[in-house]
């Protein structure tokens, strides 16, 4: 698809957003839930398959028209932009990319259609990080495998139809489609969260659930090499443009403000540490676009770089969205710990992006890696 | 550059492990050696992939069609066109 059609697509989701999902925005939180008629709405008009070929009734959208539409989603609603994370980018990319074909032709149209809502179960009670210890079990019984264990901080779990479930058995990480309707699934929805509170967050506990043989996505001990990679590889770019999002909808927000509040007899702005803060802020979101739209650059060609730039890029705006919105909580003072203005639940937000799709630290390590192998001049003293 | 050698060479530009203490022979299982990390196996994908024309498709993803220097190679030479 050309530039031109895709940038028709931004424009439009950009007008649904300012309809249908900002204004609620604050109202989605207070419920805990995004309503279903939004996820109906999203469907109809090709949005939950933004990044899906055309042939399965997607967008078309490249990867760096992906990103900027994550980005119109995430700046209105930190929640619904969940949706596309988990939904479109962890399970539907990666069973795109390693799906066969009787799962694709099983899955990938209704998820497109919103008949189906896909999440992505990794992390559990006791597991987060350390993602591959995960103590979820299988084993092969027959030509089925039975499973057994919990999941825990799923998005979109306590809705979804299925999950792309991460298990441990015999011949290591292996990867299931398990449907919620099959014997033995039960979620519990997680309330009290700091942010994502409108994401449907779950618990999942899998009671002795018969999985057959061809709902197993990979190869049998190949799930995390590839399979649960290749998920948080989608799911980390998303979360970067997600950084960005809040960030921009913050800076957004702290520069209209400091153009209208007057202290002190002048308009905020006007006070020179308040214009630190905002050449700041400025520096710190063009920084972060400008990698993030390399990464999608890089993902488009396909080049090895991509995973690593990829990386870099979400640690980086999610450190920034962090700073960002601490800034402009701190801009809109008093106002800016009250819930009427928007900036009190992008700071909330934020701190979520740190610790999703692997922590800052994690992130840290595997930068650092490349680092010290990219930038090693044994000649040099 | 030999098939073999240019796969060595890619696996040695990505290793977690410096120089020194990174030996490994083309028969050494490099994921077991620790010498790679998770995202490695995606690099390595894309790599076979755009480098050498190959689909890497779902049922090739063996751990074992991938954890050395000779199983790298001889994947890619059962891809290729005689």
């Amino acid at each position: 698809m050309d530039n031109v059609s895709q940038q028709k697509i931004i424009e439009e989701v950009k007008a649904f957003t300012d309809k249908e999902i900002r204004p609620y925005a604050a109202e989605f939180e207070a419920n805990e839930a995004i309503p279903r008629e939004l996820i109906d709405k999203m469907a109809e008009r090709g949005y939950l398959a933004a990044s899906f070929p055309q042939e399965y009734e997607g967008l078309g959208l490249d990867p760096v028209y992906y990103g900027l539409f994550t980005e119109e989603i995430g700046k209105a609603c930190a929640s619904t932009r969940g949706l596309l994370t988990v939904h479109t980018s962890l399970v539907g990319e990666t069973l795109l990319r390693w799906g066969n074909k009787e799962l694709k032709e099983k899955w990938i149209l209704p998820m497109a259609r919103g008949e189906k809502i896909g999440a992505f179960a990794l992390t559990e009670p006791e597991v987060g990080t350390d993602a591959k210890s995960v103590k979820t079990s299988y084993r092969k019984e027959g030509n089925k495998y039975i499973v057994n264990g919990s999941k825990k901080w799923i998005t979109f779990g306590d809705v979804a139809d299925f999950f792309l479930t991460v298990t441990t058995g015999e011949k290591g990480i292996t990867t299931f489609i398990i449907e919620r309707q099959m014997q033995g699934v039960k979620t519990t929805p997680i309330k009290g969260l700091l942010a994502s509170k409108a994401a449907h967050i779950a618990e999942i506990h899998f009671d002795n659930v018969e999985v057959p043989a061809e709902n197993m996505v990979g190869r049998e001990g190949s799930g995390f090499t590839y399979i649960v990679s290749t998920a948080l590889d989608h799911g980390r770019y998303s979360i970067a443009w997600a950084g960005i999002a809040i960030a921009q909808e913050a800076l957004d927000a702290m520069v209209t403000y400091s153009r209208k509040r007057t202290q002190f007899g002048k308009k905020i702005y006007q006070h020179q540490l308040i214009q630190g803060i905002l050449g700041d802020c400025v520096t710190k979101l063009h920084a972060g676009r400008a990698l993030c739209l390399r990464a999608g650059e890089l993902r488009k060609i396909n080049d090895k770089s991509a995973v690593i730039e990829t990386t870099i890029a979400k640690y980086f705006t999610s450190k920034i969205a962090m700073e960002i919105t601490t800034d402009a909580v701190q801009v809109h003072g008093g106002n800016g710990c009250y819930n009427k203005y928007p900036v009190e639940r992008l700071f909330r937000e934020a701190k979520i992006l740190e610790i999703i799709e692997g922590t800052s630290q994690v992130q840290q390590e595997i930068i650092s890696a490349y680092g010290l192998r990219a930038y090693y001049r044994p000649t040099k003293v | 550059m030999e098939l073999k050698e240019k796969i060595r060479k890619f696996i040695e530009s990505n290793l977690v492990v410096f120089e020194d203490e990174a030996e490994f022979s083309d028969s050494d299982n490099i994921f077991e050696m620790g010498f790679v990390n998770s995202l490695f196996a995606m690099k390595l994908v894309n790599y076979i992939e755009e480098d050498f024309g190959i689909v890497v498709e779902n049922d090739d993803l063996e751990i074992s069609n991938f954890n050395s220097v000779n199983r790298i190679t001889e994947f890619i030479e059962s891809k290729q066109p005689a």
